[in-house]
């Protein structure tokens, strides 16, 4: 740094003042839906919360087994890992690597995708146990998480938008907004997936 | 106090004002109709469906009145009446309220902030079409005689598939989630528009308290609506699926459906309230011939308000029997959110007193709005406490109440803005002789309906009941209030006679009619295409009131904030104003509207349980979307991130 | 140049006309409650406590209210006078004194009174002498006594004085025992039981109506509530124990044949005889009652005829289906009704 750089970032001028440049209306848009949509899940969560405690022991009722832990700790190694190739996709497209955005996301498009199939052998098992309607265990079982794997595979669809718009063209400031728009989703359902995690297999051992 | 920006003023020469001209005119074509972007278009859209849907709602008011005139009076059936009373709620506050002041913040929010548009265009007439489309699917429902009956809060276990057979709340669930889409876009694009979009040197403390308010609302709306959008779902999987969310055989709870609603319900009517609140900030002050008293608080108490009001939702569950510790905290809670609204109160009163009131029509409405609320707000205080709600919720006092707080605090202010902007939205003056008829006879039509129902309440009447017996002494305050509500009728359509007539013979307008301060008034009137041919730089809180503004835009002004090639407005930033840079906006496309109808293909399959139909209108959805941000063939040029990327 | 346009108009504004009309209408109101269940005529002890509160409250916002109508009518009187001196600052001290200082004073006062009357509501001074059992059914309200084998409908009787505990179920929705001269309401909750209390002051009938939308003729379902002296009280819940009256005339018996042969057992109870059904309400005590359909219409013989052959013309929705009783037989089978107290 110059010493004229030096005196203009610690002057009073920019001391006081903030960064030159505010955040995009893009990076505002997808926060706020993340925000909202976060919501959803805070207010589901905390009905399980509040269905079970008036619900009261034994939980799960009906003589339903605690959930297993081994099948979803699997499914959060391969979910939440795979937020590293999208930010990996990200730098990419930053220095202009559209090779590195689409091997990314394609790392990300298999990861999300073992994961909604891990998520389905699951159900496979659980189904001869208790369905939705069984009780509202079982209703609050399946809801949460099929309404999470909603949102993966609306994440996933995202990324094969991204993927095939990446084979036309444009590595303008646009694409690389809407990179990070689908990031910042893909980061919110993986972060989702803990709370899940938390909430349905965890908590009931807690 | 002087400013106009008539174009022998400005700095652009004719030639960029021909460019300006070229790039934002939205030809008048059948499918620009249903392309346009235009902010002021889609807003007018808004006020305009929001208000027939407001009339649809109103003459069930009048039907059911009718019906209540007299004990035991026949006239319309329990079926009827129960349906009518229901989609009188529901569609007041979901379909009028929330959307005619979206309405207002469409049209004003960019002007008010020197923008040409909102940030998200697209997503705005996106916005439009869903809430129109999801208009007609719920009253539609009435003609079809499965109109929802449960109630606009439609506790269960009397909204479950056994209590409540057929269509009528499937109807209502997903009547609301398919609304509640157009609530969040909204609310995210006026979020991002405030806060990217206001010209330079619009600093946080130079924002219109009007814009405040609507991004206050806004975020209440984010953090709201989803809540009762899980509470449909859970209702609608119950009813539809056979889930056990609230069925207690099962070990479900019907509780949770109450909880869940009043944690939105209760921010809800501050959404309702609070823009309009911005509207009186808004329209007061101009009369008063001064700045409004005390902005710093007025912003303070909308920020508390929108805080607080997700604090004490419990205050609707008062007679339910949850732990008195928890009433007590709830009930203090309910007592304090008083206290900004109280702060806002005195500001108006101190601007009154310490200004030159001017008495027009928009100004006869905000004294409407002050007497009523403040009725409303002192019975409101009474449901705080819970020893008295638990007495008085579920009567007609509690009807009275709110009516006092909605129809005082939400649709006065409306009507005073719809007087105070009608200039602006139409180029033409609103006759004043007409509009005083109109504001006497709604304000004497509106406390004859409301107040002896007070008086009902406390003796002994409950709400929602098709009839009751006579003898019990609730004749006279029922008839009282039906007459009423016959003088409100006659005086709201006086209101609707005076827009057609304002429409057809009214004067035509000038740039500033009332001598306002904010941007809006630096516009014509209507405004161009483009709103501001040079986005001003504004230097303090009444931009139009400050000559430097008209300076800014005057004779050398900078070409930057001119933007003559192609249609760009200014990015700038989120605290100070600071200017950033030019950003493109979008044109015309139907991919908004092809969207809205797919998402309505989406919730018809649903509603009458076509679940193929149902996923080939997701598709669609999909694809539109798809389409729909698809980067347009740029040249090099365009993709320089100098000259900006494309907003929504 | 800003305010050309606006000049004066020669009218003053108009007195606010809610005003004049919310005074007029209370004036009435101190006289008008009579006959009506009103929470202003208390004759219960937590409905007296809510009405001292209400009248609190009332005299606090009656005052807000001429504080703030004063202020506005100052301000538009006065609106021509000179304006003030340029470089007077605003009054941000008034705007807080007045818009959340004295209100803050005055809320944290009336919530302390509400804390105490909500305190006092909670439970009766003494143990609850009486129990008395409801559930709610769309649209009616099932009575029962603890250790007494009869059951009657839309009907609670209560010694007067003695605090009487009311534990209240419903079978379907959501339901709210409200008698506004005695106490507060208290919602029935589907899967939960609750609880409330109720301690007459004197005797009468108070009115008491569900106050929680529950459907189609939510708007009849009333039920009241006696108040009698203690040796009264004892007499009637004797009867409810004892079997149904016998009938005592020929038209009676035929009544009660036509009632035990036809399909009125399937779904009524009347004590001491084969009818047993237990969908609609227990009938043993019929002619007595206030009303028939929980405050639909009265009873008498002419309404109790219309019920029986078609009460979806009386209270459209409710349970029971018209029935096949042919004209002949419909005269004895009321005066059986009838003679059933």
């Amino acid at each position: 740094m110059t010493p004229d750089g030096i005196r203009t970032a610690f002057g009073p001028a920019g001391l006081t003042t903030e960064e030159p440049v505010g955040r995009s209306t893009a990076w505002w848009g997808v926060t706020l839906f993340v925000a909202t949509e976060g919501t959803v899940f805070a207010a589901l969560l905390g009905s399980y919360f509040y269905l079970r405690f008036q619900h009261g022991a034994p939980w799960p009722p009906d003589g339903i087994a605690r959930p297993e832990l081994l099948l979803p700790l699997i499914m959060t190694a391969v979910l939440v890992p795979s937020s590293l190739p999208v930010v990996w996709a990200e730098s990419g497209i930053r220095r202009g690597r559209r090779w590195q955005l689409r091997a990314g996301l394609l790392a990300t498009l298999a990861m999300g995708g073992t994961f909604l199939g891990l998520q389905g052998v699951e159900y496979h098992g659980l189904l001869r146990e208790f369905t939705v309607t069984t009780n509202v265990y079982g209703s609050l079982f399946y809801v949460i998480t099929t309404f999470h794997g909603a949102h993966v595979t609306v994440g996933l669809l995202m990324v094969c938008w991204l993927l095939a718009a990446s084979l036309h063209d444009g590595s303008g400031a646009r694409r690389r907004e809407q990179v990070r728009v689908v990031a910042y989703y893909w980061h919110f359902v993986d972060a989702v997936w803990v709370a899940v995690l938390f909430t349905v297999y965890l908590s009931p051992r807690l | 106090m002087a400013s106009s920006t008539a174009a022998c003023d400005t700095g652009p020469g004719p030639e960029a004002m021909a460019s300006l001209s070229r790039h934002w005119a939205e030809a008048p074509t059948l499918r620009n109709w249903f392309a346009t972007v235009d902010h002021k278009r889609i807003g007018r859209r808004y006020l305009v469906t929001a208000g027939v849907f407001f009339g649809l709602a109103g003459a069930s008011a009048v039907a059911l009145r009718t019906q209540l005139a007299g004990p035991e009076a026949g006239i319309l059936s329990a079926w009827e009446y129960n349906q009518l009373f229901t989609m009188h709620g529901t569609a007041m506050i979901f379909l009028f309220s929330t959307p005619m002041l979206f309405g207002f913040g469409n049209f004003l929010v960019p002007l008010m902030i020197g923008a040409r548009d909102m940030a998200f265009p697209r997503l705005n007439a996106f916005g439009y079409w869903v809430f129109l489309f999801a208009g007609l699917f719920m009253w539609a429902s009435v003609p079809a005689g499965a109109a929802p009956d449960g109630g606009w809060f439609a506790y269960v276990p009397l909204t479950d598939e056994r209590n409540s057979p057929g269509l009528h709340l499937d109807v209502y669930t997903l009547g609301l989630l398919f609304l509640g889409v157009s609530t969040t876009a909204g609310a995210i694009n006026f979020i991002v528009t405030a806060l990217k979009l206001r010209a330079p040197g619009m600093s946080l403390n130079r924002v219109p308290i009007f814009v405040w308010a609507v991004v206050a609302t806004s975020f209440m709306v984010l953090f709201a609506l989803p809540v009762l959008n899980l509470d449909n779902v859970l209702l609608f999987l119950d009813r539809r699926f056979d889930t056990r969310f609230f069925d207690p055989g099962r070990g479900g709870n019907v509780l949770l459906w109450q909880h869940l609603f009043w944690i939105f319900g209760h921010p809800d009517v501050y959404i309702i309230v609070m823009p309009a609140l911005g509207i009186v900030s808004a329209v007061l002050p101009v009369f008063c011939r001064r700045g409004i008293v005390g902005y710093p608080l007025i912003v303070f108490s909308i920020v508390a308000i929108a805080i607080i009001s997700f604090g004490v939702w419990v205050h609707h569950m008062f007679a339910t029997g949850l732990p008195q510790l928890s009433y007590g905290f709830f009930s203090a809670a309910s007592t304090i959110i008083t206290i900004p609204s109280g702060l806002q109160i005195f500001a108006w009163l101190a601007t009154m007193l310490t200004g030159r009131i001017v008495v027009r029509v928009p100004f006869l409405f905000v004294v409407g709005f002050l007497v009523t609320f403040v009725v409303g707000g002192v019975t409101g205080v009474m449901f705080a406490l819970t020893a008295f709600d638990q007495q008085i919720t579920d009567t007609y006092f509690v009807v009275a109440h709110f009516h006092y707080v909605l129809f005082g605090g939400a649709v006065f202010p409306i009507l005073a803005g719809l007087y105070y902007w009608l200039p602006k939205l139409t180029g033409r003056m609103a006759g004043e002789r007409l509009g005083r008829w109109a504001f006497g006879l709604v304000f004497v039509g509106m406390n004859l309906t409301f107040l002896p129902m007070h008086v009902s309440g406390l003796l002994g009447m409950p709400r929602r009941v098709y009839t009751y017996p006579g003898g019990l002494g609730w004749d006279p305050w029922n008839l009282l209030a039906t007459v009423g509500a016959y003088v409100l009728a006659v005086g709201l359509l006086l209101v609707v006679a005076g827009v057609i007539h304002a429409l057809r013979r009214g004067e035509p307008a000038p740039d500033d009619p009332w001598g306002g301060d904010s941007l809006e008034w630096a516009t014509s009137s209507p405004p161009k295409p483009y709103n501001f041919p040079v986005i001003p730089r504004v230097h303090s809180l009444h931009p139009v009131w400050d000559p430097r503004t008209a300076e800014s835009t005057g004779v050398g002004a900078d070409g930057d904030r001119i933007l003559a090639e192609g249609r760009g407005t200014l990015l700038t930033s989120e605290l100070d104003g600071r200017y950033e840079r030019a950003v493109r906006m979008p044109q015309e496309t139907l991919k908004p509207l092809v969207a809205a109808l797919g998402l309505l293909i989406v919730f018809l399959g649903l509603l009458l349980a076509g679940y193929w139909v149902a996923a080939a209108g997701a598709a669609l959805v999909v694809v539109t979307l798809g389409a729909w941000l698809w980067p347009p063939r740029q040249t090099p040029e365009e993709a320089d991130p100098a000259v900006g990327g494309g907003a929504v | 140049m800003v305010g050309r346009r606006l000049t004066e108009p020669r009218r003053r504004p108009g007195v606010p006309v809610a005003r004049v009309l919310g005074c007029g209408l209370l004036v009435l109101l101190a006289g008008c409650t009579e006959g009506a269940p009103s929470t202003l005529d208390p004759a219960g002890t937590g409905a007296r406590r809510v009405a001292g509160f209400w009248w609190l409250l009332f005299g606090i916002s009656a005052a807000v209210f001429v504080v703030v109508m004063a202020l506005l009518t100052w301000a538009l009187a006065f609106r021509r006078r000179p304006h003030r001196r340029a470089g007077a600052t605003d009054p941000i001290r008034f705007v807080v004194v007045a818009g959340a200082g004295v209100p803050f004073v005055v809320l944290l006062a009336v919530y302390g009174v509400g804390l105490r009357d909500l305190a006092a509501l909670g439970q009766p001074t003494e143990p609850p002498a009486v129990t008395v059992d409801v559930t709610g059914h769309k649209w009616w309200w099932e009575v029962r006594y603890p250790g007494v084998a009869g059951a009657t409908a839309n009907e609670i009787h209560i010694p007067v004085g003695e605090p009487v505990r009311v534990r209240l179920r419903t079978v379907d929705v959501l339901h709210s025992f409200w008698v506004p001269q005695l106490m507060p309401k208290t919602d029935l909750i589907a899967g939960k039981v609750r609880e409330t209390w109720l301690r007459a002051e004197r005797p009468g009938r108070y009115r008491g109506q569900c106050a929680e939308y529950c459907g189609l003729q939510h708007a009849h379902m009333a039920f009241q509530v006696v108040a009698q002296p203690r040796a009264e009280f004892d007499a009637w819940l004797a009867r409810l124990a004892a079997p149904a009256p016998a009938p005592a005339s020929d038209a009676e018996r035929r009544g009660q044949q036509a009632f035990l042969q036809g399909t009125c057992a399937a779904c009524h109870t009347v004590r001491g005889t084969s009818a047993t059904g237990t969908v609609g309400p227990d009938l043993s005590t019929i002619g007595a009652r206030w009303s028939l359909g929980a405050g639909a219409v009265p009873n008498d013989g002419g309404h109790l005829g219309g019920w029986i052959v078609n009460s979806q013309t009386v209270k459209p929705g409710n349970a029971m289906p018209p029935q096949p009783v042919d004209a002949a037989a419909l005269p004895d089978l009321i005066a059986y009704l009838e003679s059933l107290r």
